[in-house]
């Protein structure tokens, strides 16, 4: 008998590819965090106000918790355990403990997986809505205000908010703009 | 001043020592450890503020697809009514023990199945029927209810004749200042995994000390204390919010005991804001008479505040004023008036943070009527002892945080009149408060094993919530064994260890280092047989003067820069420096991010926090992150923060707390900037847009 209630899903998630039966209500962060282990995407408020899910889908950033598993279907996941080689830093997650980008480390996985996207998203040219010019034809230039804004999604309650800024433009400017 | 520390581990700027673990996501907190065989609990709350559970419905939730079980009062393991927290016998903790409702967002039925998806539809197929009662939910200095508040803190001030120095005074300030609700949002979850094996109870739980949890545990389930075994490897955040016992672990600890299954309960954001804790509405009265010259004459702070009968808390928004400034009368009176409110918790800087927005608005409106400046007002009336206590203060740093920071600041530029700088359509302006913030130790037990490879395992039962609290006993440690922080290997986060204080009051940090300190030293005095491990253990209990001679507080001075755009009523906070007087600073990288957070959340409380309840229902109508807005990164400027140097007499290392006083003294300091940029003094938080556009109706009494 077909349960109506399950879905096969195929996907690769920090480069293993699964293919699991989901729960047609499990969430990519459930899928994730209960099928996979995969804890490093946290679940802060599971209504995609917080940012503390955000993984990487097709090197795009995604808010894991209001994605259903079944729309992640055929699509490459990489999630903050996957950013780097085993025993390394990638530079944005030295950056981080570097400079203290973090406190309780609870969103850190979402910031800096927001962080890997934005600065993809703003290499790209992609203007934010603090960015001067109504179109701009150009790769606008990444300061402060523009980091702020576009790192608003990542709720941070222990305040590291400045130094998660430093991160991200040293990073930026080390790296050319990738993370 | 402070005798030369020896150069070492402590004072130098070292990254956290778990931070490749926090930006790998390999560190595990408590929703995250792997089980065999888990379950996982829902809670269902109830909807109104008062009343009584008539019937839980659970036929539909039971029917479906793997639900183990409902817990409901009727059918849950019994509990020990005794137990308590630190203030006493606390109700909070008698969750599903009885059908009364003492607010919205109580505990009524826990729904445990194999999947958290399938445990999520069983709740929301649980039909529970209840009798609601009248609530009464409206804080005022004036409700019949009120009552004195515990004076476990410390008794209430009444020096000088305060009639007489107000009539002599040449001016009198007396203005009235509400804070509202507020929740403390750790962006982790309370979250808990709970499982029995042979009696013992053991958990993986989200709290502030692991091993005040396990007593509580115990004293619910009337076993030794040494049959709870509470870990709390990684937490994501307290704020004061996690120091209780949380309903995830007692609740998880009900189901598994009844399912004989291990129970993982992680509450929903809504749950948190609804059923946790938050820091409890203020109602505040302040009268400050004051000569000509700006002297003092007369302080006296009204102050009521919220609390549920479940349990006794103290807000002691009063303190402040028996120590920041000099007057001949001085007289505090606390009210707590009983409540249908979530119980109330600590909330970083309590008393303290509230405390400060109105005493530290007063004084600017004192500074205003005086036509001073507001830091040569407070320079004019620093006092010699303790203003109430009479005793001298142990430390004192307060004029060098406020003369720092002005000099940092500009200050000296600044014109005193308001609405006098524009830029463009924005008003300009700035405001300065400062704090003081209590410090001491509390008993702890620390173990310091000398292993025969020359390191070291040093055990504590302390609680490293975002503090730093094990990079920061880590140097600790080194320093006082002698050795470099490479020989040190720390464990805290388990009840285990041994008794210790939690990570709360600020007192963490400088409780465990008092333990480890002592225990270093007496490892020292008696190496034993260098052959074999050699292990010290000390437990501080008997050590502590409980009674110095003196004051022991922290300080601070907070200078803000707003920018206000009288169009939209959009408040900006354009600078915010911090000048701190914490003791000698431990790690200054960990501290200064510390301190920074405290500021950013003084910000967030100043311009956007408050929850908000249905006058009609009780209930919450903003309890999740978009309708309950905590500062985001668009939000926050790139605060400043530094200490003056400092070293604490009465700690053996010279260490105070700093994990609060950064936020005590920001929403004033925010405030009367406002003032400064647009001439309208908020005395009620937060400075919203609709009370900026709109002053004549921030009325004293407005929700």
């Amino acid at each position: 008998m077909i349960d109506h209630t399950r879905t096969d899903v195929s996907l690769r998630v920090n480069e293993a590819f699964h293919r699991l039966s989901v729960d047609n209500r499990r969430t990519l962060l459930d899928l994730l965090r209960e099928d996979l282990g995969l804890t490093g995407p946290k679940k802060g408020c599971d209504h995609g106000q917080c940012g503390a899910c955000t993984v990487l889908c097709d090197d795009r950033r995604v808010l894991s918790c209001l994605t259903l598993a079944v729309a992640a279907d055929a699509t490459a996941v990489t999630t903050v355990e996957g950013l780097a080689a085993e025993g390394e830093l990638r530079p944005i997650q030295e950056a981080f403990v570097r400079l203290d980008g973090f406190q309780c480390g609870f969103c850190t996985p979402g910031q800096i997986c927001s962080a890997v996207g934005m600065l993809a998203e703003h290499a790209a040219g992609w203007p934010s809505a603090v960015t001067a010019g109504d179109a701009p034809d150009r790769v606008p230039e990444l300061d402060e205000t523009e980091v702020r804004e576009r790192m608003s999604g990542n709720l941070c309650r222990c305040g590291a908010y400045p130094s998660i800024v430093r991160a991200v433009l040293e990073t930026a400017a080390r790296q050319g703009g990738a993370a | 001043m402070s005798p030369e520390p020896a150069p070492g581990a402590v004072g130098a700027s070292r990254p956290r020592i778990e931070g490749p673990l926090k930006v790998t996501g390999a560190a595990r907190y408590a929703a995250d450890v792997p089980l065999p065989d888990l379950a996982h609990g829902w809670m269902v709350t109830a909807t109104t503020s008062r009343g009584r559970v008539r019937d839980v419905d659970a036929s539909t939730a039971l029917a479906m697809p793997g639900v183990l079980g409902v817990l409901d009062h009727r059918n849950a393991p019994r509990l020990d009514q005794g137990a308590g927290n630190y203030f006493g016998p606390d109700g909070s903790l008698q969750l599903l023990q009885h059908e009364v409702i003492p607010y919205a967002g109580w505990p009524v039925a826990l729904v445990v199945a194999e999947t958290p998806e399938q445990a999520r539809a069983a709740a929301a197929a649980l039909r529970v029927t209840c009798d609601a009662e009248p609530h009464d939910l409206d804080l005022g200095l004036e409700h019949p209810a009120a009552r004195p508040a515990s004076t476990a803190f410390g008794p209430e001030a009444d020096t000088g004749d305060l009639d007489a120095e107000l009539a002599a005074s040449a001016v009198v300030v007396e203005e009235r200042y509400r804070t509202p609700e507020e929740s403390h949002c750790a962006v982790e979850p309370h979250a808990a995994t709970v499982w029995w094996d042979s009696g013992d109870l053991y958990a993986v739980d989200s709290n502030q000390g692991a091993f005040s949890v396990s007593e509580v545990l115990a004293a619910l389930w009337s076993i030794d204390r040494e049959r709870v075994h509470v870990r709390s490897e990684h937490v994501g955040g307290g704020f004061g919010g996690k120091g209780a016992c949380g309903p995830p672990v007692i609740l998880g600890s009900l189901a598994s005991r009844r399912f004989g299954r291990p129970v993982r309960i992680v509450m929903t954001r809504a749950q948190v804001f609804e059923t946790t804790s938050s820091r409890p509405p203020t109602d505040q009265l302040l009268t400050i008479g004051a000569d000509a010259d700006g002297r003092l004459r007369a302080v006296r702070h009204r102050a009521a505040y919220a609390l549920s009968p479940l349990a006794e808390y103290i807000e002691a928004c009063t303190e402040q004023t028996k120590v920041l400034y000099a007057a001949p009368a001085i007289r505090t009176q606390l009210v707590a008036v009983p409540l249908d409110v979530l119980p109330p918790a600590s909330m970083r800087g309590p008393g303290a943070t509230p405390g400060s927005f109105a005493l530290e608005s007063a004084i600017d409106e004192v500074a205003e009527r005086l036509d001073l400046d507001p830091v040569e007002l407070r320079l004019r009336n620093q006092p010699a002892v303790g203003p109430v206590s009479g005793l001298p203060f142990s430390t004192r740093r307060l004029v060098a945080c406020l003369r720092e920071g002005a000099r940092r600041f500009g200050w000296a530029a600044r014109d005193r009149r308001p609405r006098s700088r524009r830029e463009g359509a924005l008003l300009i302006g700035s405001g300065v408060a400062t704090t003081s913030f209590g410090a001491g130790v509390f008993p702890s037990t620390a173990s310091i094993t000398a292993e025969t490879d020359g390191t070291f395992t040093v055990s504590v039962g302390a609680s490293d919530i975002g503090t730093g609290a094990r990079t920061a006993l880590t140097a600790v440690a080194a320093d006082s064994l002698g050795v470099g922080t490479e020989k040190i290997r720390i464990r805290i986060g388990d009840s285990d260890l041994g008794a210790a204080w939690g990570a709360g009051g600020s007192r963490g940090t400088t409780s465990w280092s008092f333990a480890i300190t002592e225990a270093a030293k007496k490892l020292r005095e008696n190496p034993g047989d260098p052959a074999g491990p050699v292990t010290a253990t000390v437990d501080t209990t008997t050590m502590i003067d409980f009674r110095p001679g003196g004051e022991r507080q922290t300080f601070s001075a907070v200078f803000a820069e707003v920018a206000v755009d009288p169009a939209t009523g959009e408040v900006r906070v354009r600078r915010l420096l911090g000048l701190f007087a914490v003791g000698r600073v431990i790690n200054p990288l960990l501290a200064r991010s510390q301190v920074v957070g405290g500021m950013v959340m003084g910000l967030s409380m100043a311009l956007h926090e408050e929850s908000v309840r249905d006058a009609r229902t009780g209930r919450l109508v903003n309890g999740d992150f978009a309708g309950y807005h905590i500062a985001s990164h668009a939000d926050v400027p790139d605060v400043e923060a530094d200490f003056v140097p400092d070293y604490e007499p009465q700690d053996p290392s010279g260490f105070n707390g700093l994990g609060e006083i950064g936020t005590a003294g920001t929403a004033a300091a925010i405030a009367n900037a406002v003032w400064h940029a647009t001439g309208t003094r908020h005395r009620v938080l937060p400075v919203r847009l609709d009370r900026v556009l709109e002053p004549g109706r921030a009325a004293v009494r407005e929700p």
